[in-house]
């Protein structure tokens, strides 16, 4: 058996044996729904139901029901796009880059950091598929063989090169999260007494019986998809960033925008776990699970990306004036100083000073104030999103182009009812699905349980 | 004489790699484990080789670049080439630096599927299939070592009994099949 340093703190809090972790997790699933879930249930539900109404009234009637005008054809809809899907990268590095690294921590957090990963890369994946208008011919992206002439996608395209890194991501994240959740789901399966729950979970469970060459199997296929995931959730959050990259558009044209783009995701995404464990942790009672050393190590994280955001904002300004290209430097004047310069400030203060807090060992280890600055991260970087957007392109080149945009109340209706479909999607994981890889966990007790490492030091 | 199974279960990992190791040692071969987690380092005392996964899963991922070098080449230069901002669409390699981004999601897309897929068909896990654990428990907190009098020709049924109460054991059960 390994055993770890008894300096590094414990993982796991408490006396817990492995038939405990399995009460603590599954347990809530056997009983009866709480008051508190259903309720939040209910408000989730009734936006995510307005959400659909608006998309609804956006295919039946077009693009024309958001706010877009000829100067602004991109806006809120792009931004909540890249919002999304930054908030995803999150679960991924949880999973795949700590897992390489061979953080023990993530076991606690994983689980339903992919969740949100998954959940809000549907949410992205909306945006793009319903400004195509008529989104009933969204199989137009893929290279299908077709009538019209022999017309295939076009592959020099960014937003093609979307097409195929979104749905990579998005399926790649869907199955490395199944597949961890079969040997728990065969855990629920043989704890149901109810036969239809029995049956709901031995369907989902896929006949898992933890045979020891199934878990070699497991073991392997885990590091392997880790492995490429890791690549691949860098490459997704590029190209994303390529979107505006490849395109000739002052503010948008610059070579930093991959790592810049990355870092933000994982950034945003970071803080969206946060926000989601620190509610979580609490109405479930997890304490003992996720607790205090996670936050914290979680918040370093934030910092890390937070500054290195904070430095790529510097260097864009820095670039701008040092590029000699007038039209680039006029597109960051605007920004901080023209008509759109509050966005420009908030997202200034949100993203970089605000994760500067965390420097001090008694803010990152204080869970009340990790939840506000969780929140006021991701208003941060929402806003850092339509910054990047409208500010570049309000003003055209000629002042005759010059416009505003305003949101309509389709945009608005849309980006609530998205938070609400998330929300009712990440609460009916909470009910149903194990929510921490219980029997990952199980791997780590003997060395990071804290009576155990009690126990190993007296000897 | 009717084989017998023996299901030896014990109540901690550590117990049982200590009764792993003690029984192999006697010439006992262990037909098969049920734990609720992986036990690291029963995979070499019990004779569980080593899964070639990963190289299955390069192959998929290498089907997948080259598929995509194809497709690239199909679609944009041989079938329907097309002028687009200038780009050369007369030739892939010159083409190729703006096909890089599709090739690499592709061979994700093809490494990691191939391999999940190949992983459920190797396992037998798959949507429906009924579960082979012979004790409810072995996902919980118990594991259970499978012993098969077949496997063991040299021994007699109650000399392997003999030996497996030797070890700490927590629950034996013992089946004529």
């Amino acid at each position: 058996m390994l055993k770890e340093a008894s300096i590094r703190q414990p993982l796991i809090l408490g006396h817990k044996t492995y038939h405990d972790i399995t009460n603590d997790i599954v347990g809530p699933i056997e009983g009866p729904a709480p008051r508190q879930w259903k309720i939040a249930l209910s408000i989730a539900a009734v936006i995510a139901l307005y959400g659909i109404g608006c998309i609804s009234y956006l295919v039946a009637t077009g693009i024309g029901a958001w706010g877009l005008n000829k100067t602004v054809g991109w806006a809120w809809d792009i931004t909540n796009f890249v919002w999304w899907v930054g908030i995803g990268h999150a679960g991924t590095l949880i999973s795949a880059v700590l897992l390489l690294f061979r953080q023990r921590w993530r076991m606690a957090i994983n689980r339903s950091a992919e969740a949100m990963t998954i959940f809000a890369v549907m949410m992205a994946a909306v945006f793009p598929v319903f400004h195509m208008g008529r989104v009933w011919q969204a199989y137009w992206t893929l290279p299908l063989p077709n009538q019209f002439g022999s017309l295939w996608p076009n592959f020099n395209s960014a937003l093609m090169w979307d097409v195929f890194a979104i749905s990579t991501y998005f399926s790649v994240s869907l199955v490395f999260w199944y597949i961890g959740l079969i040997p728990d789901f065969a855990t629920i399966r043989d704890r149901m007494v109810k036969p239809g729950m029995k049956r709901f979970y031995s369907i989902l469970s896929f006949g898992w019986s933890g045979r020891a060459k199934n878990w070699t199997r497991f073991e392997e296929v885990s590091l392997v998809l880790a492995g490429i995931a890791t690549p691949l959730v860098f490459s997704v959050h590029s190209i994303v960033s390529m979107d505006f990259a490849t395109s000739v558009v002052p503010g948008w044209h610059t070579t930093i925008f991959p790592p810049y783009f990355v870092s933000g995701a994982i950034f945003s995404g970071f803080a969206m776990v946060l926000t989601l464990l620190l509610i979580m942790r609490k109405t479930m009672r997890l304490e003992a699970y996720i607790h205090v050393r996670h936050v914290e190590y979680m918040n370093i994280v934030i910092i890390v990306t937070g500054s290195i955001v904070g430095v790529a904002y510097l260097t864009e300004l820095f670039i701008s004036w040092y590029s000699g290209v007038e039209y680039e430097a006029y597109a960051f004047i605007n920004r901080f100083s023209g008509p759109y310069s509050w966005s420009y400030w908030m997202m200034m203060t949100c993203n970089v000073i605000s994760p500067q807090l965390f420097w001090f060992k008694k803010i990152r280890t204080n869970l009340a104030a990790t939840f506000v600055l969780s929140i006021v991260v991701n208003i941060g970087m929402w806003f850092e999103r339509f910054v990047i957007i409208v500010t570049s392109i309000h003003r055209d080149y000629v002042p005759g182009a010059w416009g505003e945009f305003h949101p309509s109340g389709i945009d608005v209706g849309m980006f609530v009812g998205t938070i609400g479909i998330f929300f009712t999607l990440f609460l009916l994981f909470a009910r149903y699905f194990p929510v921490l890889a219980l029997n990952e966990l199980k791997t780590i007790l003997k060395m990071s349980g804290e009576s155990y490492k009690k126990e190993a030091e007296k000897h | 004489m009717a084989n017998k199974v023996f299901h030896v279960m014990y109540d901690d990992d550590q117990k049982l790699m200590d009764a792993a190791r003690a029984l192999v040692s006697k010439g006992i071969r262990v037909k098969d484990v049920f734990s609720p987690f992986p036990v690291h380092g029963l995979d070499p005392v019990i004779g569980v080789k080593r899964t070639r996964l990963a190289i299955a899963s390069f192959m998929y991922a290498t089907t997948g670049t080259l598929l995509a070098i194809f497709g690239t080449w199909y679609f944009m230069i041989h079938d329907w080439p097309m002028n687009i901002g200038g780009k050369p669409s007369f030739s892939w390699i010159e083409n190729a630096p703006a096909f890089v981004p599709v090739m690499f999601e592709f061979s994700v897309f093809c490494g990691a599927h191939g391999m999940a897929l190949t992983y459920f068909l190797r396992n037998g896990t798959l949507p429906g299939m009924p579960a082979s654990n012979p004790d409810p428990r072995t996902t919980d907190d118990k594991f259970v070592m499978e012993i098969v009098t077949e496997q063991n020709g040299g021994m007699s049924a109650a000399e392997i009994e003999n030996l497996i109460k030797g070890t700490d054991v927590y629950e034996l059960s013992i089946k004529e099949y």
